[in-house]
């Protein structure tokens, strides 16, 4: 019974601190296969319960199993492996580097590798993500160049945007990665507007919008699903759940919805949760949401449950918040593991294999940064010049910033 | 004025099928003032429609958009109303030519009816352009006319990076002296009323000289170019008045050239005085015409309250007090 008199103020509280137990024994993990895939033309309203359950392909077996697996070869599953195992790799080096004093920041994906990779794989040529900064997958898996990469990172002479931006604030139209700010949450409104211009001028391309649970709390995080669900905008509203935002735990910006795809419900919006550490169901999601975009069915909003391994950035130290062996006790495992057990389940892979791939893409990333490297690092050998940082502030250079280059001696 | 800038946009619109039209109450009922009536019904929903009431949401949005190719004017429905886009506009439209190293540009306008003079109390009021041009990545336009304000907007739409477009909405049915009590003088009885059909444009960055004159320059834009006027011609001083058009990037040359000749300048607007934009104006004049000046430059603007309801008149920087800063300039 509500007792009245004193109110309470509610603060809410992580399960565990550090020093105590991980214990997850509260997250309820569907098992694989067991979540229903629907017609992409499907009434919203019948779907709801899929916004609190999670879609799993890949079982502990390593068998892809139920409705939503299928849809990839073996030979394709090999390449996202292999996306993955690069990421993971091009990752490690740059923390070093970064520890190294060759940049001055950076951010890893460490457990959250399949998100990205697979997700780039639903779409097509021409489609526009609006990322945020945990999702280099994307430029991975479509073959971005990692020199151009590690060039942002260093901010060197070779930089495409000239130094300007934090590392790993990469921008490429060609690969369809939209520039990422480093604000949080302003892309996501954006994406819809993106799409909707799509719309506007009867094109086929979708947009896909990138947020994290934490800030799915900006009020762009609901500006933008109010104008996807009014103009039915042909986007995929993705919201990466890795636990944590810096030192908050996800319940700080949950709060009662039970869910995040459960935001998605007030607004008509088709709201799915996938397990975001199983390559397959990522991809098989993403799929179907593209697909739903691209008949002209609207928005889909989709929560990846997945949990972040490493620190928020390198900036970052979570054994001040966390307990160390959290991620270990995370319920959905590790995807780099899980799609290698699967690929060995299917008789294409073995460990042998695995420890030989994973050489060589340790060369591969030594030789990208060894090249990367002659073009220099943030405080050493070729950097963007002084004069760089006056142009492009404008398309034409205004009478002001041209007298204060000129009082700038460049 | 609303007219011509409904033409502005209807012009655009058949130019270039890029331009899109949208915001609060804009589509089928064509904008509270107005400035967007018939551009649904000639132009069809894909290109004019209404918004959920979400400023960063438009604006956002438009984002987006000129990301894909397209070029929007948006309309937030009052400048006292953009607050919640001023992250979309600062961190994102500002910025993502030079982020992006020109792999994403950003060619939209915003525009926004701005400025007192209507009883609309603190939320239908502000002058908030310096918030606007201290932001690199910006341009910033107030017109004064109708004829103006039709040529700077399709420059504005035309131009490729974003612009913040501030009609004063005390203009909008005529050329407002700040003289309350008396009758309005309709913009069909003014030169500057007349608004040549088809496209024109009027180059951003560039000033007009509204009254030439020997003995002061005043810096104006907006509702105060009329303001100014009127103090002129009631002090009988015979003060040069700059109506500065474009607030950024700025007409220096024509300031300078104008100082450097009357050696006086007082400068003026509706908005607050402390960090508004008159105090870089001020420190422009002194630091390119410092050794021209025969005495201190003046600025008048909006007390630094809140913009009032029942005091709007006591707060509105009318032609009485700028007549005084011409007076007391022209004597020191």
């Amino acid at each position: 019974m509500a007792d009245a008199g004193m109110l309470r103020f509610h603060v809410p509280e992580p399960e565990v601190r550090p020093g105590g137990t991980p214990d997850f024994s509260n997250v309820t993990i569907p098992k694989a296969g067991s979540v229903p895939r629907p017609q992409i033309d499907v009434d919203p309203r019948s779907i709801r319960d899929m916004a609190f359950s999670i879609i799993r392909v890949l079982n502990r077996a390593g068998e892809a199993v139920g409705p939503w697996a299928g849809l990839l070869t073996d030979e394709e599953l090999l390449e996202g492996l292999r996306h993955m195992m690069t990421l993971r790799t091009f990752d490690a080096r740059m923390q070093m580097a970064q520890r190294q004093g060759k940049t001055s920041f950076y951010m890893q994906h460490l457990g959250e590798e399949a998100v990205s990779c697979a997700f780039r794989k639903a779409l097509k040529p021409g489609d526009m993500n609006f990322p945020t900064y945990r999702q280099a997958g994307l430029l991975i898996a479509d073959g971005y160049p990692m020199v151009t990469m590690m060039n942002q990172i260093y901010s060197n002479e070779a930089d495409p945007l000239k130094g300007r931006q934090l590392p790993i604030m990469y921008s490429s139209k060609e690969h369809g990665f939209f520039s990422i700010s480093g604000n949080l949450a302003t892309q996501y409104i954006q994406a819809v507007g993106w799409a909707m211009a799509s719309a506007i001028s009867n094109d086929s391309k979708i947009a896909a919008a990138w947020i994290g649970d934490g800030s799915t709390a900006e009020s762009d995080f609901h500006s933008a699903l109010v104008f996807a669900s009014t103009y039915k905008a042909p986007v995929i509203l993705n919201v990466v759940n890795n636990q944590w935002a810096i030192s908050t735990f996800q319940g700080i910006a949950r709060g009662g919805s039970g869910t995040f795809a459960a935001r998605g419900l007030g607004f008509g919006i088709p709201s799915l949760r996938v397990d975001g550490n199983d390559y397959l169901a990522v991809h098989a999601v993403a799929k179907w949401a593209a697909e739903r975009a691209r008949a002209n069915l609207g928005p889909t909003l989709v929560e990846y449950v997945t949990y972040r391994a490493g620190a928020h950035s390198s900036s970052d130290d979570p054994s001040a918040y966390r307990p160390k062996a959290e991620s270990d006790a995370w319920p959905l495992g590790d995807p780099v593991i899980r799609l290698k057990n699967h690929l060995i389940h299917q008789g294409v892979w073995s460990e042998d294999r695995h420890t030989q791939a994973e050489a060589e893409i340790l060369e591969t990333v030594i030789a990208a940064q060894k090249e990367a490297e002659s073009h220099g690092t943030l405080h050493a050998g070729g950097k963007p010049s002084t004069r760089d940082m006056f142009e492009g502030v404008y398309a034409e250079m205004p009478p002001h910033l041209r007298r204060q280059r000129q009082q700038a001696g460049v | 004025m609303i007219e011509a800038i409904r033409d502005a946009m209807d012009v655009s619109m058949a130019r270039d099928e890029r331009v899109i039209v949208y915001g609060e109450d804009v589509g089928f009922f064509g904008g509270v003032f107005r400035c967007t009536q018939g551009l649904q019904a000639k132009y069809g929903k894909n290109r004019c429609f209404d918004a959920p009431i979400s400023e960063s949401g438009i604006v956002g949005s438009a984002i987006g958009m000129a990301a894909y190719g397209l070029k929007p004017c948006v309309e937030v429905q009052f400048a006292d109303y953009v607050y919640p886009a001023y992250d979309q506009i600062v961190s994102e439209a500002a910025r993502l030519r030079y982020r992006s190293n020109g792999d994403f540009t950003c060619p939209i306008v915003v525009r926004m009816p701005t400025g007192g003079g209507i009883f609309g109390g603190q939320t239908h009021s502000q002058s908030p352009e310096a918030l606007f041009t201290h932001v690199s990545g910006l341009k910033v336009i107030v017109p004064s006319n109708p004829h103006d304000a039709k040529g700077l907007l399709i420059a504005a739409i035309e131009d490729p990076d974003p612009v913040i477009f501030l009609e004063p909405k005390r203009l909008y049915n005529g050329p407002f002296d700040g003289h309350h009590d008396r009758p309005v003088t309709p913009w069909s009885k003014h030169r500057l009323g007349e608004v040549a059909d088809g496209h024109y444009t009027i180059p951003l960055g560039k000033a007009a000289i509204r009254r030439p004159g020997a003995a002061v320059t005043v810096l104006a834009y907006g509702t105060m170019v009329y303001v100014a006027q009127a103090a002129a011609e009631e002090t009988g001083i015979d003060a040069e008045i700059i109506d500065l058009r474009t607030l950024l990037p700025l007409d220096l040359d024509a300031i300078v050239a104008s100082v450097k000749k009357t050696g006086r300048c007082v400068v003026v607007h509706e908005a607050t005085l402390t960090s508004g934009f008159g105090a870089e104006l001020v420190a422009l004049v002194q630091e390119n015409c410092f050794y021209h000046l025969e005495a201190p430059v003046a600025r008048v603007a909006g007390w630094d309250t809140p913009y009032p309801h029942a005091q709007e008149w006591d707060y509105f920087p009318g032609p009485a007090r700028v007549g005084r800063a011409l007076v007391e300039t022209m004597e020191a």
